[in-house]
């Protein structure tokens, strides 16, 4: 489903720096198994096996990995599909 | 093998259940569905674009189950926000949550329901017994009900850090959370074995 921002939430929370990108965290937790978060990042996102261990090493060893990047349009949509999957997402503007 | 899901020639993958084992998991499925709730529509049977207009909550729901399958997405757990920043972030949850926990629930209930169906499929073929066979499409949709049934009975048993999880496998026989975390156990093997049958 598309996402809209109604016009009161825009005049409240007009959003800064709109050039900065937008990421996907995927956090750790002790229930999801190893196997099932690399098969996540590679059906979904359609990444090589490898780069979707070393996410998935990432979020297993340092607590979190950033998995995407882009718009937040974009973003939310990784995010919604991330908890259609069962993992722990978030999104941020990346400011850095 | 028990609880081990196989790849079939050509795709999708089998695996042999008990009459226990096909009570226990379609128990547990009918309970997480239970959990998950009825669709926006089901109040409005005669309404065929309620589904599509219905909104859905803002507020995270109040059971840990439910939080941890439809979590904030907006508040960074390991953030240090102001009180200006975590206002905006439950603001911008809050929206997300409207337009999106709709249909993650109704995915998730879709999920369910194929495991109910495809078990149901199975008692009537009788035996005590059989060797339910998946497409890739049920294989995908099993999958995600496995990882849902685990979340919902982690969260249960308060699995939070990887610790708890070591605990579990030390836990006395007398322990009352004892066939909890044997169920756990065994979906787990499930679900392993069935994304191996999964993995390009």
């Amino acid at each position: 489903m598309e996402i809209e921002k109604t016009e009161s939430a825009e005049e409240v929370f007009a959003v800064p720096e709109p050039d900065v990108p937008w990421v996907t965290i995927v956090h750790n937790d002790p229930v999801n198994l190893m196997s099932y978060v690399t098969y996540v990042f590679q059906a979904y996102f359609g990444y090589s096996k490898d780069k979707a261990t070393k996410l998935m090493l990432d979020v297993h060893h340092k607590g979190r990995a950033v998995v995407s990047s882009g718009t937040r349009e974009e973003m939310e949509r990784d995010v919604q599909a991330m908890h259609g999957y069962g993992l722990w997402a978030t999104l941020q503007q990346d400011r850095k | 093998m028990p609880g081990t899901f196989e790849p079939l020639p050509g795709g999708g993958a089998a695996v042999a259940l008990d009459e226990v084992e096909i009570s226990i998991i379609r128990s547990l499925a009918v309970q997480l569905l239970e959990l998950i709730g009825p669709g926006p529509a089901e109040d409005a049977p005669d309404d065929p674009l309620a589904e599509l207009f219905a909104e859905g909550p803002s507020e995270p729901p109040k059971d840990p189950v439910l939080r941890r399958l439809f979590p904030d997405a907006y508040s960074d757990p390991e953030g240090t926000p102001t009180a200006d920043q975590a206002e905006e972030q439950r603001a911008y949850s809050s929206e997300f949550r409207r337009f999106t926990e709709n249909d993650l629930r109704a995915g998730k209930r879709d999920n369910a329901l194929a495991v109910i169906h495809s078990l149901d499929g199975l008692s009537a073929a009788g035996e005590g017994g059989a060797v339910l066979k998946l497409s890739p499409d049920e294989s995908r949709r099993w999958l995600g009900c496995l990882n849902d049934l685990r979340l919902a009975i982690g969260s249960r048993l308060d699995v939070v850090d990887e610790e708890d999880t070591d605990l579990l496998y030390r836990l006395p026989d007398e322990d009352p959370r004892k066939p909890m975390v044997m169920a756990y156990l065994w979906l787990g093997g499930l679900q392993e074995t069935l994304i191996t049958t999964l993995m390009p």
